[in-house]
């Protein structure tokens, strides 16, 4: 890897910052300078190995990160300055947290004698950091800054992986010490439990063996554990002839083309995924977590079924809902012993699992993701499907932002692989998807790097087309412009009278006209008859593409299970009339949201 | 409070808790690192759990291993996700719900101690019965002069309870109490 390796020397704690991060294998660093991390800044300018990437905005930098992980399996690494520079990071460290993204977020800090003394810049980095990181760490002695750096990435990347914070001290940066060359040690209190119980998979093979209605519930934990990871599930899937549903973080790890693919589950899942997840007698969950917009009502979520749940956090493990056979350890290595175990003793029975498939064949022909077609309105629904139609065959990256349009993402755009699907499940972050990309495309230079976008969450850190400029990353950002913040409005319409507060944006920029100040290609589209052609420019313009599509202002995002239901109660495309939706959430349902 | 009606589950599909909540004991060894109190403390109040007692100190100096001592109330799938949660801390080594051992072996409850500072001040009858009473439920002096008593005590909770009411007409000044250490009965360690 590098010269540092087995080497103990003495260095200063900038170089140490620098030398760490080549020794744990990093190209790439997303950040915005400042005074407390000027030190580091300037022994970055020194080298060339590590790359940086300078954002407009510490927020963007961490979720470029949170992108630049989530499409390689390596850790993402941001650093930022004391103060604001941290606390502007705070939002995509929670992001990371939730949804397990192994993020390593370097802050600087005021010098060590001025900790506590309201200096300027300063901020209790540690403490607001706390809660929203996997671990941080303050380094006050330059002879332990490269171990801890170390450890930082060790535990970002073990176990259930997630964002840490190292805060170094100006001080600490300028002081000399002695390097360490990263160890395979780690301390004794953290060993992330990663080889299943042997006896708890027996069991759940049993289980499958003699299920006459099962279901597979695959979540993000499957895609971080590795492209083996996904490997085994679809293997899995074709020894058992199971049909496989996933959460919004999974989607891709088994293929959407593959025959027992159900689509997603959960709010705006398809009814035969969410009604087979009612009716199931076996559901085997790997990787995910019972979030509540994936089980709808609690005490009505899959009432007749045996639940095993495979996941590395034995706090996600009956948190939710109660699980019968729990298998705590990494998806992958427990899938591993699982496929074994399966072929050696279980013979699958498909012919007993016809019934199953012909019950979820005619839940199919509800055809839940019907929209009504338009001929002069893009329908947004359309506009993701010609995206993907045009896109399906090159090396397509997604991410997108939060609301309508990423729902629609997630049930028109199909993935075939793991790690081509980035966006903000458990935080739900607007603003997310722009500089995600950005991250996306620096990891992947040659491959296409999609945006799916709406105008509202577009606007919260569109500031990074000018990064997406300057480093010539080609980013494509597909924005579905309805002018409304439309999952917001479309709550308001379910429960709160159609009164539409403030989810309606007046003044809307010109976004061709914006993509050129930016020194970006604009493109405007809202007829149906030229879309194609808009998306061929787009995916051949060789530069950041701001894709203005005018999209139908009022269309919803259906099929839907609204607040206060079951699975088995959700409200379909086809009936979602005006009527239907004003009444879809009774009055004890309004006060759960 | 609303802790109680609301434990981990979703903030938008909310069940009524059936179970009943109980308290638990749970030992918590830590790396005595800066920060890992904090730690602990912010998960209980970051995720609306409640905390009765806490005590924290090392015990293991070379190591540089602190115990903490916590009491928590809430039903047995709050208290087992409490337990998770806390074994998710990287500086965390163990957590033992000291409750849960003991009915595992066969006792009722664990050995929990409390240490309680109780100033008293007053002069005549007041005085004498103080010290009377103090000496019933072995108080000890340890400090004094003509117009105060300190009382060092040492018991159950509750008994600790049932003194400081006592004190009170008595002239009670002051109270300081350390939290509950505890740990289970038998030969084995946590």
């Amino acid at each position: 890897m590098s010269n540092g390796q087995n080497e103990r020397r003495e260095m200063t704690g900038a170089e140490m910052v620098v030398q760490a991060l080549k020794d744990n294998g990093v190209k790439h660093v997303f950040g915005y300078p400042g005074g407390a991390v000027l030190p580091i800044y300037d022994e970055i300018f020194q080298q060339d190995e590590v790359e940086h990437i300078l954002v407009r905005h510490e927020q963007g930098a961490g979720h470029a990160a949170e992108g630049y992980a989530r499409s390689t399996g390596k850790a993402g690494v941001l650093l930022v300055t004391s103060g604001p520079g941290a606390t502007n990071a705070v939002t995509p460290l929670q992001d990371a947290l939730m949804d397990s993204i192994p993020l390593v977020c370097l802050t600087g800090q005021v010098p060590t004698s001025l900790i506590g003394s309201d200096a300027f810049q300063e901020c209790d980095t540690v403490g607001i950091t706390r809660p929203c990181t996997k671990h941080n760490w303050l380094v006050k002695d330059v002879n332990e800054l490269a171990a801890t750096i170390h450890e930082a990435f060790h535990v970002a990347t073990t176990g259930r992986p997630g964002p840490v914070v190292v805060d170094i001290p100006k001080d600490v940066q300028f002081a000399k010490g002695m390097y360490v060359p990263p160890q395979t040690a780690p301390r004794t209190s953290y060993q992330p439990k990663v080889q299943g119980d042997l006896e708890k998979v027996k069991a759940a093979v049993e289980l499958m063996a003699g299920a006459k209605k099962p279901i597979i519930y695959s979540g993000g934990g499957v895609v971080n554990s590795g492209p083996e990871a996904s490997h085994l599930l679809r293997e899995l899937v074709d020894l058992t002839g199971f049909p496989i549903t996933s959460t919004l973080m999974g989607l891709g790890a088994y293929p959407a083309s593959g025959k027992n693919w159900v689509g997603m589950l959960g709010m705006h899942g398809t009814y035969e995924a969410n009604m087979a997840m009612h009716d199931c007698d076996v559901m085997v969950c790997i990787g995910a977590r019972f979030d509540d917009r994936i089980t709808g009502r609690l005490n009505a979520f899959s009432p007749n079924s045996k639940k095993i749940h495979i996941d590395i956090d034995p706090s996600s493990i009956n948190k939710n809902v109660h699980t019968d056979v729990p298998i705590l350890g990494d998806v992958g290595r427990v899938l591993e012993d699982l496929v074994r175990l399966w072929r050696a003793t279980a013979k699958a029975d498909k012919k007993a699992l016809y019934p199953w498939w012909e019950q979820i064949a005619k839940w199919r022909a509800r055809d839940s993701l019907a929209y009504k077609m338009n001929n002069d309105v893009i329908m947004p629904q359309y506009a993701i499907q010609r995206l993907y139609a045009l896109t399906k065959d090159m090396d397509t990256y997604i991410t997108t932002e939060v609301g309508q349009h990423q729902m629609w993402a997630a049930q028109h755009y199909h993935f075939e692989k793991p790690n081509r699907w980035m966006t903000s499940g458990g935080l739900g972050t607007m603003g997310y998807g722009l500089p995600a990309a950005l991250g996306v495309q620096i990891a992947h230079p040659d491959a296409l790097v999609v945006d799916i976008a709406g105008d509202a969450s577009v606007q919260m850190t569109m500031q990074e087309m000018s990064t997406a400029v300057q480093y010539e990353a080609p980013i494509k950002i597909f924005i579905l412009n309805n002018q409304y913040m439309g999952m917001v409005r479309q709550w308001q319409q379910l429960l709160h009278g159609n009164r539409l507060s403030h989810s309606y944006t007046e003044a809307m920029p010109d976004f061709v006209k914006l993509a050129e100040a930016y020194g970006g290609h604009g493109i405007r589209c809202d007829k149906p008859d030229e879309l194609d052609d808009a998306i061929r420019e787009m995916i051949s313009v060789k530069k950041p593409v701001l894709f203005d599509c005018r999209v139908a202002t009022l269309a919803n995002c259906f099929p839907m299970i609204p607040s206060g239901k079951a699975h088995n109660e959700m409200l379909l495309p086809d009936e979602a009339t005006d009527e239907a939706v004003a009444n879809a959430i009774d009055a004890k349902g309004r006060e759960l949201v | 409070m609303n802790a109680q009606l609301q434990p981990t589950g979703s903030a938008y599909f909310i069940a009524k808790e059936t179970e009943k909540p109980e308290n638990h004991t749970l030992s918590v060894l830590v790396d005595n690192e800066p920060g890992v109190l904090a730690r602990v403390i912010g998960l209980f109040s970051g995720r609306g759990y409640n905390i009765e007692s806490l005590t924290v100190s090392e015990t293991e100096h070379e190591k540089h291993l602190s115990r903490i001592t916590i009491v928590t109330r809430g039903t047995p799938h709050v208290l087992e996700q409490i337990k998770h949660q806390l074994e998710r801390i990287v500086p965390v080594h163990r957590v033992v719900d000291l409750t849960v051992r003991s009915q595992e072996l066969g006792q009722e409850r664990p050995l929990e101690r409390e240490l309680a500072l109780v100033k008293v001040a007053g002069t005549g009858e007041a005085r004498v019965e103080a010290l009377r009473l103090a000496d019933a439920f072995r108080a000890s002096v340890i400090d004094a002069n003509t117009e105060h008593f300190i009382f060092e005590i040492t018991g159950k909770g509750s008994k600790l309870d049932q003194f400081i009411a006592i004190m009170k007409p008595l002239g009670l000044v002051e109270i300081c109490r350390t939290g509950v250490a505890a740990m289970n009965r038998g030969p084995q360690g946590m």
